[in-house]
This record gives structure tokens, C-alpha cells and sequence, in this order.
């Protein structure tokens, strides 16, 4: 532990966002992503498709997928393991990102539509509208989508935080607000008035920025591009908790009147990281959604925001890394029941929530943890019996 | 059955003066009855009734109408139903019911048992809709002439907006004679349509404020008529109208929103109970909701035929079968979570979707519908032009009697009074000798109880089925959040509130739309008064 | 007494490093002034028309049986809680009651809450980090790097509350009385022209009350202290003026000597009937 500290320490000297970059921790982890990305990459490139180790564009996009999930996970871990919000609404804001996104993507289909419509998408003919609504414009850009992708989250992010923390709204209240702010959301986006396609969301994606998106070389490429959004809000988050203000946060998370009575405005700094993660996520349902071709209300549902609870709590709260792997497993898990025994899923889901809390408060991350010091331990007891 | 107050009479003399007397009375009724239906006038009218041409028959129903004979009011209705039917011997038999293929008779004349005949020995008196409408008149100027003065007022009610030329002499001939003052002031009524149409400037005062489309219609055409006088009375009867609607439409909105407000009350209730007093955040609150419901459709399966009974027998049972699941829930995950109310979110809300999908594979994962019993089916109308639905006004009833009695424990029972000071101060309490994880036991048992009472309720209000505990979960934390954790007063103040700001929004905005405002109300009242509109107050709440 | 006065003389070397906002005037009076302060929680008065001066570097000692208002008076200096009626000043120029709890520690008001509260999560070293006088707003505190004077005043610190041993160690694994030390090493981090300290001594060792006593007292001149007690005898051996608290208004004010000869203090500690009580 005194190791880590030093560490910590030592990082102090330098800028703020490179800190991260002299921990042993992130450097292990970007190594291992960039080793996933890359093996993956080769399996599927370079080994015929009939080859058992062959990965499969299927396999690819299912774990662009994932990624993108264990980014969301990432951000929930960064206000729920370091400010001590736990939000039941993040899947609000992924899911306005992914809107975001697919408003371009939908745009971009273009005469492709059914209705052959150059301007309108092709519910909006469906549903007789003459013109496009205000808020659609800009989005045949591309640049201008990835910037409401992230923009719009963070500023609804700022916008109910700002209220939120400033009087003081915490623990549990919070979250049941915030899950309230999710289920309004869904209910708002259901109504076809919306503009947003209602029940049956944004869909028949053609092509992103000319690429394909059906073709596996365009998944490939929305794969390492996930792989990459990961690593880079894992720094980002990285370089935050390192920080003093990181470190107040975790302050905040424990003790909050004391952090005030020393003269820090807490409710500024839950405000602040609160919307870095919303933008986070943002980032995460934006490269979500071309990957699986659709979104809708559904992401907004309360269900998928406190299923990602889940992830981070199994996967350890408070590591990041603890928060990927949990994203990885549970929707691996998920894939692979859902196909296999559709009904046990829930049960199995159900389960996780009672064994995460009850079995395994420190998730997959601090089993790990145990073993490493339990080895360790052993290794300095044979060391002694050595000497 | 004791008729007289016989030791009354002081003499023998007079109290067998007295038996002679209700002999005598009794015999005249019974012979008067039977000498009537036997009477070959009778059979007559009865045959009339069967044969001819529609206008023959028209006839009949009139003369049927003014003859007097006690059968009358059966005759036409079963004409009316398409149940008078004329059997192969080609004597009239009334049938219970048109479906069927053999079918219990009787015989019209005497009301005499026929058994079961085939139906294709029966054939149908043919009637056209001007015939209904002449028998629906005729059955309601029949009862007109009833003893009971409440039945005469109910028909002479009935008699509004259907009184056509024909009819008007008939009712005047009656209002003559008519002697009671609600009866007369009926009658008055369904005569003003016709007199108004025929330019009677009077009638518009029996109108007032009447809810009948026939009504504003006729009005809106006197208003529209030369007559000056006319026009400006109906012009001001009108306006009465309206505002009488006004009011009406009002009353119905309150009405709904109260009814929605106690089902709110009645969801959160529970919730207030175990957030409040534990401070545990029951996130399968909603599925104890469910059980509650699923318990009050599995007694009526069990026991087909009676739903009523099952529904009264749901209310002990499916507070037993939640509360079972509570304490279930309590003893296995709650219990070790203590003072982290985040992971107790997480871990109950894993149990909600356990016992969803439990029910789910049980069960089905489609919804199922509880009968309503008829004493709890239909509505009951108020005041002219605002009805209520029975059920709604029995789920009110039993939230007001939930909310009553939890009350009474709190304030009156041992338990309650253990639970307010473990509200209050737990350690202090328990070094006073109160079994705090007692006390948290018995507390989630109630409040789970509480919740399988309000499934019990929502089953005869909507449909039952797995995840109809999601839907209410929200909308419960939000009562319960807004009315201030810990209050039982506060809770319906904010479900009540809630519901009736909902059902106020909703023609305004629609239904979606309106449950985010009020979603949205709460968060920015949240922020305001963070500890709701009854906050406990001082250091102890602080900390 | 010899660290404690090094780091009082290097107070004055890095007068850049005392808070930044506008100083507090003192020169007209006391550095703490409440006037008539009343607040009640559901009908039951906690603090009843006080009124409480605090000279500048005094070091004022309070004492009062439980529930006489003593933590309630703390919150309401703090900013915590907002009394119903009545005056806060802290020297003259600012009114309490204006400021929220990040202004009002800002401008110099350091507290020490009855539970000790630590920041478990972190290092010894990183509570006395946060807690150093510096910009705390948000941009400053995200960028902030610790340089070597900071780190010098933070290992006296260290040295100060006898926790250099431990400066790498998770708070939450000291000891109670040490966590009471470290969070009045965080209190003197904060430079403040005032310390309120609640309970300082609960959960020590004879030992440790001692030093504890030293310290207070070294801190008195430079800074005004007010120290909340129940232990008579810590009291006894710091104070030099006690304020006895007593159903939310002041019952005595004096030498520790004069105020434990008052018979009402005595009524009030030892007993008395009821009816003396309400009056």
C-alpha cells in the first residue's frame, strides 16, 4: 500500500493528465487492451474463416460491444466509486449519446430510406411530418453528432446536478432521483411526438463516414475504435482520481461535512466529475450504437441503468479496471445464457445482484487483490524460511 | 316472522279479532291474485300480444298497458327481450334465456314451470324498433302506477327523454293523481322536453341544470328559436348547464385523481414503513405488490364461481403471503446489510427480478385478469350526470381503512411504539432492552403485508401480471420521498396530492406527458426540500 | 512546546500562504460575537437568545451538560444550521450568517467535529494534504501539485501530532485517539484565525490529554480557540476563561475557579429539583 502512495506521490510532480501514465496499474492496463485489441485484430484478419482460433466479424462486433459497455461501466465506477454518487441513471446518458449518434447515422441514410425521402428519416414521413424538427439540423455532420454526444449528456449531467448537489441531495435520494430522471426520459422518448422515432427508435443505419456498416472491415474498425474510447476515458478517469481533486472526491464519498468545513465547495466537485462521466457515457452509447444498428428507448429503461450497476459492483467498485472486467463477464454471461437458457437469465441476473452485495462487497477486483496479497505473503514466509 | 306485536292486544277477544283480520287480508291478496291470472280477459290481451301485424301488436302493448293485470310488466319485458316466445301447442311461454338449444319455460299466462323445450319447437314474437320503443315506455309508465313511491320515482326518471306524443297524455293523466311531491317533480321533468318542444316557456324551469344531451340540444334549438322570451330563458338554462357540467367534470377529475391518489398511498404506504423506519431501500417492493395480486387471481381460481368470497379471503391472505416473502427477505439479504442502504438497493433489487421471473416461469408471463364480484362491479351515480365506479370507490375505501389501521398500530401497539423510538434512536433504544432486529423483522413483515394489500387492491383495478410491480416502484419512492421519509400523515398527503395533480394534467397534456411533469415536479422539489413536505426535524434526522 | 512554536514562527515567514480573503477585522472588538441567537428544532429550543463574545487569541473553554446546546452552537458558527433569530459576527466585518460552511472555513474557521472524522480512504498524508491552507476552488484543485514547501509544512505537521510513522498508512486504520490527532493536524493545516474543538480528548490516554493540553494551549495567542469539554480536569488544566452552557443560554462565565464555585453550575452538574431546573 505505501508503495502506491509513493507512487501517487512521485506522479504529483508532473502535469495532471500524465500522472496516470507513471502508474504501474494503467500502464498494465493499457497494455492489456492494446494486446486484446491486437490479437483480435489477427485472429480475425489474418486466420481463414473456417480456422477454430478464427474470430469472426460477429464476434468482433459483440465485442466492440462489450467495450463499449465496459467505457459506460467506467464512468458509473467514477461517481459511484470515487464520489460516493451512485447513479441510477447513467444509462440516460449513454443513451442520449447514442441518440446522438444515430441521428446522424439516420441522416445519413438519406434517399436509401423506404420513402426515398433525401431530407426526412423515414418515420418522420411516416408520420406525415413536411419538415425536419429544429433540433435535427447539423446532424448530417459528423463532427457536430460526436460533439451532442457528448455536449448533450454533460449538459443535462450539469444541468440536474447543479440542482441536485447544490441542496445537498444524497445517497439514496440521489439515486432514486436519478432513476426517476431515466424512467421521465424513457417515457418522454417513447411519444412519437418526440421526434425520436418513439417505440421503435432510430434503425436501418446504412453507412458511417462512407464506410459500410455492415461490412466487417468498418466493425473491425468501430472495434478498435471502442478499444480505444476505453483506454482513453480510463485515463481520463485516471488522471482525475489522482488529482487533488480526485482525492477530495474520495473525501466527499466518505465525509462530506468535513471536506465543506475545510473550505472546498463539494457541491462544485461532485458537479464537475458528475458531468465528465455523463460525457463519458455519452462517448459510450455514440460508438454503441453504430455497432449495433440501433437505438430506442429502451436504453433509458431503469432496468438497463441499474443492470450497469451491477457490472461495476461485481467487478469492484472504486478500481476502473474492476469496472471493465465486471461489464465483460455479466454481458458475456448474458450473450451466452440468453442464446443457451433464456429464462434462466433474470434469475442468474437476479442472483449476481444478492452475491455481488452480500457474497462479495469488493467484487471480482478485490478477490484478486486478496490473492495477489495472499501470494505475496506466501512468497515473503518462504523467503524468511529461505534465510 | 312476527307481524304483530300480538301481547299488545289485552283481550283474547281482540287478538283473535286481530288473526281473523290478517287471515282475511292474506286470503283476499291470494285469491285476489290467482281469480286475476285466471281472469280470461287476461288471456286475451296475452294472445293479442302473439299475433297480427305490427301495428295489431302495437295496439296490444296499449291496452296491455292500461289493463292493470299484475302480469303486465313481465309480458312486455319478455316481448321486449325476445323472450315471449309461442310454442308449438301455440300457447305463449316465457323462456329464462334466448341461448341455448333447449330452454327452461314457463308459461306467460300463469307463470306456471314448463320444464325445458327444444328451441326449435319455439318461435320468437317478432318485434320492430318502433315496437321497443313503445314496450320500453309502456314497461315505464306500467311501473308508474306501482305502490312504492321509490319505484314510481325510478320509473317516472326512467320515463326522461323518451316521452313522445303518445305518452305525454298518459303522463299527465297520471301527474294528476299523483300525490307524492318527488314523484310529481319527476314526472314534471320528463314532460318539460315535450313541452318544450311544443314553445312552453315553463317547462325550461323542470330543466335546470339537467346533464341530458336531449336536454342541451332542445335548449340549444329554443335558443335559437324567434321567441324572445324563449330564447333568453333557454339562453340562461343553458349557461346553468354548463357550469353544472363544469362543476361535474370537476368532481370526476377529483374523483379520479383521489382514486389514483389512494392506490398511490396505498403502494407507498408499505414503503414508508421500511424506508422510514429501517431506512431500507425495498427495491422488490413493487413484486410484494405483485404477489398480492397473484394471491387474490390464485383464490379465485381455487375457488371458481364465488370471486367475491376470494377477493375478501385475499385481503388476510395476500398480506400473509408478502409479508412470508418480507420476512423471507428481511432474514436473508436485508439483515446483513445493515447501514448500507446503497447495497441493499442493489441486493432487493436482484430480488425483484428473481421473483418476477419466478412468477413468470411459474405461472406465465402473460397477464391475467381477476374477475371483479358484482357488489364491487358497476358504478353508482352521484348526482345527475356524475356516476362512480364501484371499484374505484371500494379501493378508496380500503385505502382510507389500510391507512386507518396502520396508523392505530403505530399509535396504540407495543409494536409501534418500538419502532418509533428505533426510528428515532436506534442504539438508544436498544439500551433500553427493545429487540431492534426485532423490531426491524416485524416492521418489513408489515410493510411487506401493506404492499400485498395494496396487489390485492390494484388486481380489481388493473390487470395482473409479472412486472406490474415496476410500474408502481417509482411512482412509490416518489410519494414517499415527497411526503418526507418516516411519515405516515405525509405519505397521504403526497399520494393523494400526486394522484390529483396527475389526473388534472392529464387532458391538458396526455397521460405521458403529465407523469414526467410530475416526476420532473419532484426532482425540483427534491432539491428544494430535500427531506420532503414533513421533514423530521433536529440532529438526531441529521445524522 | 518546542515543534509547535517552530511552526508558529514559520506562520509568519509565509504570510502568502494565509487565506487570501479579506482579512478579519478585529481591531474593534472580539473576533466572535452572537447576539441573542435563538434556534429550535420541532418546538424544543436547543439555543435560546445566547450571546457569546471570543476575544481575539483567547482560548475559551465550554462546558455544559448534554443537551445544553453546546455542538448546536458550533453548527450555527459554522454554517451548518441557520438560527431562527439573532446575530453571528466574526470580527466585524463579516456576518456568518451570510456565508455558507466553504466561505465561512475559507475565511479562517476551523472546527473539529465530536466524532473524529478522517478521511479513512486516504493516506495520513493525503488528509493533511486536502486540508492544507491553498486555492480550493475546483480548476486550482485539479491541477495542484504539491510543492516542497507545502510538503515541508505538512511533514511538520506530521511530526507535530506524532504521526510521521504513520503518514503513509490509510486513516481509517489509526487508532481513535491518533484520529483525533490527525484531525486537529488538518485543523492547524488550515491556518485559521479560529479552532473550534469539539471533545479534542475522548478516547485518549493521560499521556496523549496532556500533549493534547499543550497544544491547545500553544495555539491560544496567535489563534483564538474554543475547546467544548466534559472532562473537568482537561478543562481545569487549559482554560483560563469557562462559559457554562445550560439549556441553550449562557449560565456562567468566568475562571474556572469562580464558575465551579456558582451554586447554579453546581445545581446544574450535581443535581437539583425539578422545579429549580426550569427556572
Amino acid at each position: 500500500m505505501s508503495e502506491d502512495f509513493a507512487a501517487k506521490r512521485a506522479g504529483m510532480a508532473h502535469g495532471w493528465l500524465v500522472r496516470p501514465w507513471h502508474e504501474r496499474s494503467t500502464q498494465v492496463f493499457l497494455f492489456s487492451v492494446c494486446a486484446a485489441l491486437a490479437l483480435v485484430t489477427m485472429l480475425h484478419l489474418a486466420l481463414p474463416a473456417g480456422h477454430p482460433l478464427h474470430v469472426s466479424a460477429y464476434t468482433v462486433n459483440l465485442l466492440g460491444k462489450y467495450l463499449c459497455y465496459a467505457l459506460l461501466a467506467v464512468a458509473l465506477d467514477l461517481v459511484w466509486g470515487y464520489l460516493g454518487v451512485l447513479s441510477l441513471g447513467h444509462g440516460a446518458f449513454f443513451a442520449l449519446g447514442g441518440y446522438a449518434m444515430g441521428m446522424y447515422l439516420m441522416r445519413g441514410i438519406g434517399e436509401r430510406g423506404v420513402y426515398g425521402n433525401p431530407e426526412l428519416p423515414d418515420f418522420m414521413v411516416f408520420l406525415n411530418w413536411d419538415r425536419l424538427p429544429w433540433y435535427w439540423h447539423g446532424f448530417d455532420m459528423f463532427w457536430f453528432a460526436l460533439v451532442m454526444a457528448l455536449l448533450v449528456p454533460g449538459l443535462l449531467a450539469f444541468a440536474f446536478g447543479y440542482f441536485a448537489f447544490r441542496s445537498r441531495v444524497s445517497g439514496v435520494y440521489l439515486s432514486i432521483i436519478t432513476q426517476a430522471l431515466t424512467f421521465a426520459l424513457m417515457l418522454a422518448f417513447l411519444r412519437n411526438e418526440m421526434g425520436f422515432g418513439g417505440n421503435n427508435g432510430l434503425t436501418d443505419f446504412r453507412e458511417l463516414l462512407g464506410f459500410d456498416l455492415r461490412q466487417g472491415s468498418t466493425r473491425l474498425g468501430l472495434f478498435i475504435a471502442s478499444g480505444v474510447a476505453l483506454m482513453f476515458g480510463y485515463l481520463v478517469c485516471r488522471a482525475l482520481i489522482c488529482s487533488r481533486l480526485g482525492r477530495v472526491g474520495v473525501a466527499v464519498r466518505d465525509a462530506s461535512n468535513r471536506v465543506r468545513f475545510l473550505g472546498y465547495r463539494v457541491e462544485r466537485v461532485q458537479l464537475y466529475v458528475f458531468v465528465v462521466s455523463a460525457m463519458l457515457a455519452g462517448l459510450a452509447g455514440a460508438l454503441y450504437v453504430p455497432q449495433v444498428g440501433i437505438i430506442n428507448p429502451n436504453e433509458f429503461s431503469p432496468l438497463f441503468s441499474i443492470e450497469l450497476v451491477v457490472w461495476v459492483a461485481l467487478g469492484g467498485r472504486a478500481t476502473l479496471y474492476g469496472a471493465v472486467i465486471g461489464a465483460l463477464v455479466v454481458n458475456y454471461a448474458k450473450t451466452w445464457l440468453t442464446s443457451a437458457m433464456p429464462d434462466a437469465w433474470l434469475f442468474v441476473l437476479g442472483g449476481l445482484f444478492v452475491a455481488a452485495t452480500l457474497l462479495l462487497p469488493q467484487g471480482i477486483a478485490g478477490l484478486l487483490a486478496q490473492l495477489r496479497r495472499r501470494k505475496s505473503a506466501k512468497r515473503d514466509e518462504d523467503r524468511e524460511a529461505l534465510t | 316472522m312476527k307481524l304483530f306485536p300480538l301481547p299488545l292486544f289485552a283481550s283474547s277477544g281482540a287478538r283473535l279479532f286481530a288473526l281473523l283480520g290478517l287471515c282475511a287480508c292474506l286470503m283476499v291478496v291470494i285469491l285476489g291474485q290467482q281469480a286475476h291470472a285466471q281472469s280470461p280477459d287476461d288471456a286475451a290481451l296475452l294472445e293479442s300480444l302473439g299475433t297480427g301485424s305490427f301495428n295489431d301488436k302495437s295496439e296490444a302493448i296499449n291496452s296491455v298497458a292500461a289493463s292493470g293485470t299484475p302480469r303486465a310488466g313481465e309480458w312486455l319485458e319478455a316481448m321486449l327481450d325476445g323472450r315471449l316466445q309461442l310454442a308449438g301447442d301455440g300457447t305463449l311461454v316465457i323462456v329464462a334465456s334466448t341461448s341455448g338449444r333447449s330452454l327452461e319455460a314457463r308459461a306467460a299466462l300463469d307463470g306456471a314451470p314448463m320444464g325445458t323445450i327444444e328451441r326449435r319447437e319455439l318461435k320468437r314474437i317478432p318485434i320492430n324498433n318502433a315496437l321497443r320503443v313503445q314496450l320500453r315506455g309502456a314497461i315505464a309508465t306500467l311501473d308508474l302506477s306501482a305502490e312504492d313511491p321509490a319505484v314510481r320515482r325510478a320509473a317516472a326518471a326512467g320515463l326522461f327523454g323518451r316521452v313522445d306524443d303518445d305518452l305525454v297524455s298518459l303522463i299527465e293523466a297520471r301527474l294528476e293523481g299523483e300525490e307524492d311531491e318527488s314523484v310529481r317533480a319527476a314526472l314534471e321533468r320528463a314532460l318539460a322536453l315535450p313541452r318544450l318542444e311544443r314553445g312552453d316557456v315553463t317547462a325550461i324551469e323542470a330543466l335546470r341544470g339537467s346533464q341530458d344531451n336531449a336536454v342541451r340540444l332542445a335548449l340549444t334549438r329554443a335558443a335559437q328559436s324567434g321567441d324572445a322570451q324563449m330564447a333568453a330563458a333557454a339562453q340562461q338554462a343553458l349557461g346553468e348547464i354548463e357550469r353544472r357540467a363544469e362543476i361535474n367534470r370537476w368532481l370526476q377529475q377529483l374523483f379520479f385523481g383521489l382514486s389514483m391518489g389512494s392506490v398511490l398511498v396505498l403502494a407507498a404506504i408499505g414503503l414508508a414503513i421500511t424506508f422510514g423506519v429501517m431506512g431500507v431501500i425495498n427495491m422488490a417492493h413493487g413484486e410484494l405488490i405483485m404477489l398480492g395480486a397473484y394471491t387474490t387471481w390464485m383464490l379465485q381460481q381455487w375457488l371458481p364461481g364465488q370471486p367475491g368470497l376470494a377477493v375478501l379471503l385475499a385481503i388476510p391472505a395476500g398480506f400473509l403471503v408478502s409479508a412470508l416473502v418480507g420476512i423471507v427477505l428481511e432474514r436473508g439479504v436485508i439483515r446483513y446489510l445493515k447501514g448500507r442502504p446503497l447495497e441493499t438497493l442493489l441486493a432487493t433489487f436482484g430480488v425483484s427480478l428473481i421473483l418476477q421471473q419466478l412468477v413468470r416461469t411459474m405461472i406465465s408471463p402473460q397477464n391475467r385478469s381477476v374477475v371483479t364480484p358484482e357488489w364491487m362491479s358497476g358504478s353508482v351515480m352521484v348526482i345527475d350526470g356524475l356516476s362512480l365506479t364501484l371499484n374505484r370507490l371500494y379501493v378508496m375505501l380500503f385505502a382510507a381503512l389500510v391507512f386507518l389501521a396502520l396508523l392505530a398500530v403505530m399509535r396504540a401497539t407495543r409494536l409501534g411504539l418500538e419502532v418509533r423510538a428505533v426510528t428515532q434512536n436506534r442504539a438508544m433504544a436498544r439500551a433500553m432492552g427493545i429487540r431492534a432486529s426485532r423490531v426491524d423483522l416485524l416492521t418489513f413483515a408489515l410493510g411487506s403485508g401493506v404492499a400485498g394489500l395494496a396487489g390485492v387492491a390494484l388486481s380489481q383495478l388493473t390487470n395482473v401480471g409479472p412486472s406490474m410491480g415496476q410500474n408502481y416502484i417509482i411512482d412509490s419512492f416518489m410519494v414517499v420521498v415527497f411526503g418526507g421519509v418516516g411519515n405516515l400523515w405525509g405519505t397521504l398527503v403526497a399520494g393523494l396530492s400526486l394522484g390529483i395533480v396527475n389526473q388534472w394534467l392529464e387532458p391538458w397534456v396526455g397521460a405521458v406527458l403529465a407523469k414526467i411533469a410530475v416526476l420532473v415536479f419532484i426532482i425540483l422539489f427534491i432539491q428544494k426540500r430535500p427531506r420532503g413536505l414533513f421533514p423530521q426535524k433536529g440532529r438526531a434526522a441529521e445524522g | 512546546m518546542k515543534p509547535l512554536s517552530s511552526l508558529i514562527q514559520r506562520d509568519r515567514v509565509f504570510d502568502f500562504l494565509k487565506p487570501r480573503e479579506s482579512p478579519v477585522d478585529v481591531r474593534h472588538g472580539p473576533i466572535l460575537y452572537l447576539d441573542e441567537v435563538s434556534v429550535s428544532f420541532d418546538g424544543f429550543k436547543a439555543i435560546d437568545r445566547l450571546s457569546l463574545t471570543i476575544d481575539d487569541g483567547e482560548l475559551r473553554c465550554i462546558i455544559g451538560p448534554n443537551g445544553a446546546g453546546k455542538t448546536t452552537m458550533m453548527d450555527i458558527i459554522t454554517g451548518k444550521t441557520r438560527p431562527d433569530s439573532g446575530e453571528v459576527w466574526f470580527g466585524t466585518r463579516h456576518d456568518l450568517l451570510r456565508l455558507d460552511e466553504p466561505q465561512i472555513a475559507t475565511l479562517g474557521i476551523g472546527r473539529k467535529f465530536q466524532k473524529p472524522t478522517v478521511f479513512e480512504a486516504l493516506s495520513v498524508f493525503e488528509n493533511l494534504e486536502l486540508a492544507g491552507a491553498g486555492d480550493k476552488r475546483l480548476w486550482p484543485s485539479l491541477v495542484a501539485r504539491l510543492d516542497a514547501q507545502a510538503r515541508e509544512r505538512i511533514e511538520e505537521t506530521l511530526e507535530l501530532i506524532q504521526l510521521t510513522e504513520q503518514r503513509d498508512r490509510a486513516a481509517g486504520v489509526l487508532s481513535h485517539g491518533q484520529k483525533q490527532w490527525l484531525e486537529i493536524g488538518m485543523l492547524l493545516m488550515q491556518r485559521p484565525r479560529l479552532l473550534l474543538v469539539d471533545e479534542p480528548v475522548a478516547g485518549m490516554t493521560e499521556r496523549e490529554m496532556a500533549r493534547t493540553a499543550e497544544l491547545l494551549r500553544g495555539l491560544a495567542g496567535r489563534h483564538s480557540v474554543v475547546v467544548v469539554e466534559h472532562d473537568m480536569g482537561f478543562v481545569r488544566s487549559i482554560a483560563n476563561k469557562v462559559t457554562v452552557l445550560h439549556q441553550g443560554r449562557v449560565l456562567a462565565e468566568g475562571t474556572m475557579d469562580q464558575v465551579s464555585k456558582d451554586s447554579r453550575v453546581a445545581e446544574v452538574y450535581l443535581g437539583a429539583p425539578e422545579e429549580e431546573l426550569v427556572r
